[in-house]
C-alpha cells in the first residue's frame, strides 16, 4: 500500500502545496493537511499525460523570457487594438511554422507564448511535432512572422530546454 | 491612500477597461472566426491583466498585504486563455469554417 505514497515528480508536488497555501486565505492546519493531499494526488492522476519528463537545463532564464513576453503583450495589444479601430481589413495568413524544438513540454510554452501575444494564434501541431499552424492576424510577410517567432521565442526557448 | 495612487488605480482601470472594450468590438467587427479568435483571447491578456493591476495596488495599500491571489488569477488565466484558443481554433478547422476572402495559406485537413 505504502508504495503509491511517492512524489513521481517533485517540483510540481511543491508547486501545488504552495498554490495552494496561497489560495487559502491563511495558513492553518487544515491548508496544510489539504496541500498535501493535493500534493500527492494531482501528480499521481496527472502523470499518464507526462510521457517523459521535462528537463531544464537553464531554468534561470525563465524570468527574463517571461519578462520578454509581458512588454511584447503590451506593444503587440497596441498594435491590434489600434487594427481594429482603424476599421482596415486585416491581412490573415495561415503560416506553417517549422519547429526546432523537440520536446513537448517547450512546444507548449512556445505554442502559448505565441497565443498569448496578440495578433497570433497557435491553432495546431502536426502529428509528427516538427511544424506548428499558426493563424496571424494581420501580416504582409509569412517569412517575417516565421523569423520574428523564432528570434524572440523559440532561440531562447531551445537554450534553456537543450 | 495618497492621490497618486488613486490615480495610478484610475489609470489602470481605465486602460483594462479599454482594452477589454476593444477586445469585444473586434469580437463584432472582424469578418471570419478565425480573425475574431484574436479579440476575446487577447482582450484578456492586457485588459484583465491591468484590472488584476489595479487590485493588487489597492489592497496593497489597505493595509491586507500584496494581493498574491490576484497573481495567482492572472497566471491561471495566462496558462488557461491560449489553451482555449487552441481548441476553439482546433473545432473550427474541424467544421471546415470558412475563411475570409483573402486569406493565405489554409487550414489543415482534420
Amino acid at each position: 500500500m505504502f508504495d503509491r505514497l511517492n512524489f513521481p515528480q517533485p517540483w510540481l508536488s511543491v508547486t501545488l502545496f504552495v498554490v495552494w497555501q496561497f489560495l487559502s486565505n491563511d495558513i492553518s492546519g487544515a491548508s496544510v493537511v489539504m496541500g498535501l493531499i493535493l500534493a500527492w494526488l494531482i501528480p499521481q492522476l496527472t502523470q499518464g499525460f507526462w510521457p517523459e519528463r521535462p528537463t531544464l537545463s537553464r531554468p534561470w532564464r525563465m524570468p527574463g523570457y517571461l519578462l520578454r513576453v509581458l512588454v511584447d503583450i503590451v506593444v503587440a495589444s497596441i498594435t491590434v487594438a489600434r487594427l481594429i479601430l482603424s476599421g482596415r481589413t486585416p491581412k490573415p495568413v495561415f503560416v506553417s511554422y517549422p519547429l526546432e524544438l523537440e520536446q513537448p513540454m517547450a512546444i507548449t510554452i512556445l505554442a502559448s507564448t505565441i497565443s498569448l501575444t496578440p495578433g497570433t494564434v497557435s491553432a495546431d501541431v502536426s502529428d509528427d511535432q516538427r511544424i506548428l499552424l499558426i493563424h496571424t492576424l494581420d501580416a504582409s510577410n509569412e517569412q517575417d512572422v516565421i523569423d520574428a517567432i523564432k528570434q524572440r521565442y523559440e532561440k531562447p526557448l531551445l537554450e534553456m530546454f537543450q | 491612500m495618497s492621490a497618486l495612487t488613486e490615480y495610478t488605480i484610475t489609470a489602470l482601470l481605465l486602460i483594462g477597461g479599454a482594452f477589454t472594450l476593444v477586445g469585444a468590438i473586434g469580437l463584432a467587427r472582424l469578418p471570419d472566426f478565425y480573425t475574431r479568435l484574436h479579440g476575446p483571447t487577447k482582450a484578456t491578456t492586457l485588459g484583465v491583466g491591468a484590472i488584476i493591476l489595479a487590485s493588487v495596488v489597492y489592497f496593497s495599500f489597505q493595509g491586507e498585504g500584496i494581493g498574491i491571489t490576484e497573481i495567482l488569477i492572472t497566471a491561471f488565466l495566462f496558462l488557461t486563455a491560449p489553451i482555449s484558443a487552441n481548441i476553439m481554433a482546433k473545432a473550427a478547422m474541424h467544421l471546415g469554417v470558412d475563411v475570409m476572402d483573402g486569406t493565405r495559406g489554409s487550414p489543415w485537413e482534420q
